[in-house]
């Protein structure tokens, strides 16, 4: 009886997470299907081909804007890494009012509607320069990532026993060589953290993006955005292939930090 | 006399640490000998550990100066320094293994080379050590620590006796001029520490440096020390070598703290003649004046116990347990408890005699006789002093004075007299404060910040948040840190008008 009704319970909820799994994949599992189709318009019929994908890195567009997202991405996450490491080193050492002051003042940000952010620097690029440049652009997504690689590097500052430093100086170290070759290997875990964090934040940030760039400058998201609402129908199919691919290099990278996290706790065990 | 002592490594002159407003270090003055072992010990939150840290450099005193060799070096920064430091927990770079953390200071050093150019002239460079130097040297540390081989270890796969061995390793291999423990054992167990005292005792004569340890444990002080400093609430209570320290302690405070001790108050009656529980005893301590008030200590394995009638105390046996080595035996002299440490059973219930030879009597100066402060008189006649406010007797300051319906004083002259904001001196007897759990019906409000057994009673001192003291007697037990309102009858507070010299 009781093995019976196990059986029933694990049955259900097994299906239940099937159902959930599907609708979450759904759309991207069809949007894969149909890159490969050869139709113009999803559902429109055509045959197996590989016609989009062939076509999208033979458009120097598509490719030119790939190169900018990217570029732009590792610019800011560097940037921001630097910056709110520095930044999280500081409001750890200053003294406890000034230091909860920043944190708070790091929060701001974080919760802050981006598009209130976004308006906000629009806003003050025009009134400095009355322009949009690349520069405007990079700054506004340092204003997107430092706050996130300051929240991931000041917890490990806090873990990390505060006598390291101290032990560092007592043998002889700078308070400068004492930060590079104490402080910052303790934190390392906090700092790439932040810096992944920042990569995918800038990767796929749209809002900001847009209200900062120049009028000429596109990255993928405000490109896709344009296509999908322009409806240049021209490049939508290979937006398709281009969007199967981001899908698969993200399912590879996530695939290979779990395998390697779980191999590190059977190390550890 | 204290110039005549030459090869002092480190001398304080009245320094002093605050942050904000609490002092941690009150005037502290010391010297510490080329190449002897001195333990700072004291409870925690004595200013033993902050006094360390201002030697190696991690706290700038507030006042006062820090000398090393007589140079000033108060506001030289820990890395230039030549003291090196054993860290409580150790503090061992959990990144690099254990040849990369004992090769870190070797790796920043510089030393000066000098060589000779093709033309023949000498010429100096600083260097970095070379790899095959620092590679030798460290290995002579893991060999002076007992840890050959260890090299590539993970800091993560040693035990905390290992990590220990390693930071000690750490700071010795930068031959420092002085080498500062902060509590290094404080993390082992019972056996493991009881070796590693004796291994540092070695590696101390053996390496011939300077060590400063700090320690809340005596035992481990009067082990390892050629000298110890006693410390308490910021202050140095004495100086002193282990035996001085046990068998000469300055004040109650260092009696207690250190070794098991009966202290009783007493009484001088004549030069070498000490009066207490009862009796009357010769001792050995001169200095006194007849009559004056003293604290004597007692060490539990100085009494002898004898036939009842033989003993110039006659005592029953309340409580014996056995330690092992010895008996440990409680004794009731009238009221007053005794502790005995013998070789001897006895059993309870049993008479016994106590005798205690002139020179097992410690006789010393009491710090507190009698509570002073001053005070003010407010509007209400009551009196405001020592952070709190109580109702007293202004009368007393007039002969024969009475107070109006108003609250004015009339003296004996018939003079109107208005008291308000008149200052006042305050005395107030040990015996006459009454500790009260319901802080709120006190006149004022404390912590008991310490307490010492005197065989019948124990000796309070509660501090206000303002950092005031009372010192108190009562028979009753409290706890250190019990927060308690002080009581205090209104016609036990003396007053005396303040003389115009006194302001």
């Amino acid at each position: 009886m009781v093995n019976k009704r196990q059986a029933i319970k694990n049955g259900v909820s097994g299906v239940y997470l099937a159902i959930i799994l599907l609708l979450i994949y759904a759309p991207i599992l069809l949007l894969l299907f149909a890159s490969f189709s050869s139709a113009r318009i999803i559902g429109e019929g055509g045959t197996f081909s590989f016609e989009w994908y062939i076509r999208l890195f033979q458009s120097e567009r598509v490719m030119g804007i790939l190169l900018n997202t990217v570029l732009l991405a590792v610019i800011a996450a560097t940037l921001s890494t630097v910056l709110g490491t520095m930044g999280a080193i500081g409001i750890f050492y200053s003294n406890k009012r000034t230091s909860a002051l920043l944190q708070g003042a790091n929060q701001i940000p974080v919760v802050n509607a981006e598009i209130v952010t976004a308006l906000a620097l629009a806003i003050l690029f025009a009134a400095v320069t009355l322009q949009r440049t690349y520069f405007s652009l990079v700054v506004g997504h340092l204003v997107l990532c430092t706050p996130f690689v300051l929240i991931s590097v000041i917890p490990k500052l806090k873990q990390m026993d505060n006598n390291l430093y101290e032990a560092a100086l007592d043998l002889g170290a700078s308070p400068t060589q004492a930060l590079f070759r104490v402080v910052i290997p303790q934190i390392a875990s906090g700092i790439v953290s932040g810096f992944m964090l920042s990569i995918t934040l800038s990767l796929d940030d749209y809002i900001i993006t847009s209200f900062t760039k120049p009028a000429t400058f596109d990255t993928l998201s405000t490109y896709v955005y344009n296509a999908v609402k322009n409806e240049s129908k021209s490049d939508l199919p290979l937006i398709r292939a281009l969007s199967a691919i981001v899908f698969l290099i993200m399912i590879i990278v996530v695939v290979v930090l779990i395998v390697r996290s779980s191999r590190k706790e059977e190390q550890s065990r | 006399m204290e110039e005549q002592v030459k090869n002092k490594i480190i001398e304080l002159i009245d320094v002093t640490k605050a942050y904000k407003d609490t002092v941690v270090i009150e005037n502290i003055n010391l010297y510490v000998k080329k190449g002897e072992f001195i333990t700072f010990l004291g409870p925690s939150g004595c200013g033993k550990t902050t006094t360390l840290r201002m030697i190696a450099g991690f706290e700038m005193p507030t006042g006062g100066k820090v000398l090393l060799n007589g140079e000033d070096i108060t506001h030289l920064p820990p890395n230039k320094r030549p003291v090196n430091t054993v860290f409580q927990r150790y503090a061992l770079f959990p990144h690099l293994n254990v040849f990369e953390n004992v090769a870190f200071g070797l790796k920043l050093k510089k030393v000066t080379n000098t060589y000779r150019n093709e033309a023949g002239d000498t010429y100096q460079k600083k260097e970095h050590l070379s790899k095959a130097e620092i590679a030798q040297k460290v290995k002579k540390a893991l060999e002076i620590v007992d840890l050959e081989g260890f090299e590539k270890r993970s800091i993560s796969t040693l035990s905390g006796g290992q990590q220990q061995r390693i930071a000690i390793a750490r700071a010795i291999v930068n031959e420092p001029e002085i080498l500062l423990l902060d509590e290094p054992l404080g993390a082992l167990d019972l056996k493991m520490r009881k070796e590693m005292q004796l291994e540092l005792k070695a590696m101390h004569e053996k390496l011939g440096i300077t060590f400063i340890y700090v320690t809340h444990d005596q035992e481990e002080a009067l082990t390892m020390s050629d000298t110890i400093v006693v410390m308490a609430d910021g202050v140095i209570q004495q100086i002193g070598t282990p035996t001085d320290i046990y068998n000469e302690p300055k004040n109650v405070f260092v009696a207690d703290f250190i070794g098991e001790s009966n202290i009783f108050n007493a009484t001088m009656i004549a030069n070498r003649r000490v009066k207490f529980c009862g009796k009357t005893f010769d001792c050995v301590d001169d200095g006194f004046e007849k009559d004056e008030l003293v604290d004597v200590v007692v060490r539990p394995e100085d009494i002898q116990m004898v036939a009842p009638e033989q003993g110039m105390l006659q005592a029953e046996v309340i409580s014996v347990v056995f330690k092992g080595i010895h008996y440990q035996i409680l004794a009731k002299v009238g009221k007053t408890e005794i502790e005995i440490q013998s070789t001897k059973q006895k059993a309870v219930g049993e008479k016994i005699g106590i005798n205690i030879a002139p020179e097992e009597i410690h006789v010393m100066k009491k710090e507190f006789t009698v509570n002073r402060f001053d005070g003010s008189i407010t509007k209400r006649n009551t009196m405001e002093f020592g952070d709190g406010e109580f109702e007293c007797d202004v009368t007393q300051l007039y002969p024969n004075s009475h107070l109006d319906e108003d609250g004015y004083l009339i003296t004996a002259k018939g003079e109107k007299l208005d008291l308000t904001d008149v200052e006042v001196n305050v005395e107030i007897g040990m015996n006459n404060i009454t500790m009260t759990d319901k802080s709120e019906d006190g006149g004022a409000q404390g912590n008991i910040i310490s307490m010492i057994y005197k065989g019948d009673h124990y000796r309070y001192i509660v501090r206000t948040e303002n950092e005031e003291d009372y010192v108190l007697d009562s028979e009753d037990m409290w706890n250190e840190n019990d927060y308690v309102g002080l009581i205090i009858p209104a016609n036990k507070i003396k007053l005396t008008l303040k003389k115009p010299e006194d302001k």
